[in-house]
């Protein structure tokens, strides 16, 4: 038992941190929401060099070969730095189900994908089952789509796209149509559902992972602020009034954080609890930061309310991906389910009741 | 990362469960903040300590078994499974151990320890006085020395099992000149010590849970000091964290009670009782919170085993334990309806009286340890970094 990071892990984390420090600052998003992509793939080329879509591809493929575990911290810092590209459906999401697809008539197609992921070649949208509007699906070289009990890969040419403009500058959202019977089914029935059930665990562990840094963010940039605005021939941050605010909103990130690093283990691990250990996460963390987002918002007043000040990125962030597979209320309603209905495996951690 | 126990945490788990299966009295004793109460929960002490497993964390010299923090989670959370008494020397052994610990002298060690472990003697803390609450710093209490001893004069307030406990620790100036954080010592204080007036206070349930404590010359040796003269405020900052950060509180606490909360729950739904979504989400977001509150408590653990210390971040944790409490049984109780507002004594009330209890209890928690207020000032102040003025 141990529940802490490794030197390795902590370094990864703050490589990605330095990387995104320099190459996505606020100008910079701000540059990109003018490009029709909103996606620019000078930076999906960097973040590949700093291995972040190869992640938890197997070395055998050219993968970094590492896992959730390694991966949460990384993560924290995409949401940190507001980080726009595909990273969670491409790394996270899309990675290891391809390799669930080794031992099957699909592995040579698999293999290809995975060493094209690792070589920082493609980009992959995916649709969950609740994920009925796709990111990313425009710059997307790859896209998995569920539909009834089936997982589809499709190529851009067999997808019709209709954009969704959203709330997140950054967020490039779409309606996705395909004909079905002409594009390849890589799993079907149990297998499709399985598949499906991993995607959106994946997905929303992803997002939980970036809402932590986005949470973070939001906090920094208040206190800051806070520290520096005077009224009263003072800084307003040595109000209480304000001061709690902040602390509030950093007792939900703490424990929220404690939850979403649980998550990655037991997607690690695939445990029995996984379902329920990332909506716990999901659904904790999103409400925790979109609290953040609130409480910062006040903190800051009028400025904050600006489209000139760089609060509203990390705002809508936090928005969006509260929303991203699997909305807040829906992740707690699973957790729900599984204590007060059964179904899904709800154990305590550590604590085994006497009686269940 | 490994969230796996070894065979040896396994191991360790068995035999605390067995042992608590065989030893746990049948019957809930007394109430602590009662005379009967607070006896039978000595001899329920005196059992564990018997057993090897009052204090599982301390060395093997002082009572305890040696093991290391994880454990000591693993040994709480059975303690929880098997519904164990309360833990009437709470404020000695999970506070002030610690404290004596990492700021006693071998001598003091061997003199407190082993008899706090088997609570032959019982602890009381000393640190709010009538014009020191939240501003502790503004302790009055005077122990000036005159010889090997400190003559103590000045009023103590809100010591929780004041009522009975044979010491009570607390913060005192020993410098009349002195101000604020500077000239306060730390000192160990027995209750029978002359000059010494005992007046519990009933909390409002009626029952004597604290107690104002008056010194009028009350000589205690000057080997009763912990740490330095003058250097009680740093001392005492190391307890208040203890006490907030990790041990008074242990989350099988919370588990346990989030967990009897979901069974309510169902309790509730399956007698045909009022429930709507609104409740079913709080139940829902009080058992992730309590799970979130043990996830953190095992970071914490982690970091401490690998050589880290509790900072200001054991105020994140007296806020989230102590509001999560009042949450959990704010829901209970609504979803008990009438039968919420029966004492454990009414005749219809069946076991449902402990929620309310635990209720009245709950609601101190964001007061006692530093109210929460302050816990938020030092979260802003010193995690945030926002100014003090």
């Amino acid at each position: 038992m141990d529940f802490g990071f490794s030197e390795d892990q902590t370094l990864l984390q703050q490589t990605v941190r330095d990387f995104l420090e320099k190459e996505c600052t606020p100008d910079a998003i701000r540059a990109l929401w003018d490009r029709e992509t909103g996606r620019s793939s000078e930076l999906w080329a960097q973040l590949s060099a700093i291995g972040l879509p190869a992640l938890l591809v197997p070395e055998t493929y050219g993968g970094l070969g590492l896992d959730e575990r390694d991966a949460v911290l990384a993560l924290e810092e995409t949401g940190r730095f507001a980080l726009a590209e595909p990273i969670v459906t491409t790394a996270i999401v899309a990675a290891p189900l391809l390799c669930h697809l080794a031992d099957t008539e699909h592995a040579a197609f698999a293999a290809s994908w995975l060493e094209r992921i690792a070589a920082g070649d493609a980009r992959v949208a995916v649709a969950s089952a609740n994920q009925p509007l796709v990111s990313d699906a425009h710059v997307a070289n790859l896209l998995l789509l569920s539909k009834g009990d089936r997982l589809y890969a499709a190529n851009p040419d067999q997808v019709q796209l209709t954009p969704q403009p959203a709330n997140d500058q950054s967020q490039r959202l779409f309606s996705v149509d395909w004909d079905a019977e002409k594009t390849l089914c890589l799993a079907s029935g149990e297998d499709g559902l399985s598949l499906q059930a991993e995607m959106l665990d994946r997905g929303a562990f992803g997002c939980a992972a970036q809402l932590l840094g986005v949470a973070d963010r939001l906090i920094e940039m208040g206190a800051l602020y806070a520290s520096q605005r005077k009224q009263f021939g003072v800084p307003v941050g040595s109000f209480q009034a304000v001061k709690h605010r902040l602390a509030n909103a950093k007792v939900d990130l703490e424990y929220g954080r404690s939850i979403v690093h649980r998550s990655a283990h037991s997607v690690f691990t695939n445990s029995p609890s996984r379902s329920v250990d990332v909506s716990s996460a999901k659904g904790f963390i999103g409400e925790a930061a979109r609290f953040a987002a609130g409480e910062s918002l006040q903190v800051h007043g009028a400025i904050g309310y600006t489209y000139e000040q760089d609060l509203h990125i990390w705002m809508k962030r936090a928005w969006s991906l509260d929303l991203a597979f699997g909305s807040g209320a829906w992740h707690r309603a699973r957790v729900g389910d599984a204590l007060m209905d059964g179904g899904l495996s709800a154990p305590h951690f550590g604590y085994e009741p006497r009686d269940l | 990362m490994d969230l796996t126990y070894t065979p040896e945490q396994n191991a360790f788990r068995a035999e605390a469960r067995s042992w608590l299966e065989a030893s746990v009295p049948k019957e809930p004793l007394a109430s602590f903040d009662t005379l009967e109460g607070f006896e039978a929960h000595r001899e329920w002490e005196k059992k564990l300590h018997a057993g090897g497993f009052a204090m599982v964390p301390w060395p093997t010299e002082y009572g305890g078994r040696g093991a290391d923090l994880l454990e000591w989670l693993i040994f709480e959370e059975e303690y929880y499974r098997a519904g164990a008494p309360g833990r009437v020397n709470q404020n000695g052994i999970f506070l002030l151990g610690p404290t004596i610990m990492e700021y006693g002298t071998p001598e003091q060690k061997a003199r407190f320890l082993p008899k706090m472990a088997s609570s032959e003697e019982v602890w009381a803390q000393g640190w709010s006085e009538p014009n020191a609450g939240s501003d502790m710093a503004a302790i009055q209490t005077t122990a000036i020395r005159d010889g090997d001893d400190y003559v103590i004069n000045g009023q103590k307030t809100w010591a929780s099992r004041g009522a009975y406990a044979h010491w009570l620790f607390g913060l005192f100036r020993t410098d009349p000149e002195s101000s604020r954080h500077k000239g306060l010592t730390f000192v160990l204080v027995p209750m029978d010590t002359p000059g010494i007036t005992v007046r519990p206070i009933e909390k409002i349930n009626g029952k004597k849970a604290f107690a104002e404590v008056f010194f009028d010359d009350a000589r205690v040796p000057v080997a009763n000091r912990l740490g330095e003269e003058g250097a009680g405020w740093g001392v005492a900052m190391a307890t208040a964290g203890f006490e907030r950060g990790l041990m008074l509180r242990s989350p099988a606490r919370f588990q346990s009670t989030a967990h009897r909360l979901v069974k309510l729950y169902r309790e509730t739904v399956a007698a045909g009782g009022f429930v709507d979504s609104a409740l079913r989400n709080r139940v829902t977001q009080c058992w992730i919170r309590a799970e979130a509150y043990a996830l953190n408590t095992y970071q914490t653990v982690s970091r401490l085993l690998a050589g880290g210390k509790i900072g200001a971040e054991a105020s994140l944790n007296k806020i989230f334990w102590s509001e999560l409490d009042i949450e959990i049984h704010t829901v209970a109780l609504a979803l008990l309806e009438s039968h919420g507002e029966l004492l454990p004594s009414a005749p219809a009330a069946g076991n449902v009286g402990d929620w309310l209890e635990g209720y009245i209890f709950a609601l101190a928690g964001p007061i006692y340890a530093g109210t929460n207020e302050i816990q938020r000032n030092i979260i802003a102040e010193r995690i945030l970094g926002l100014p003090r003025k």
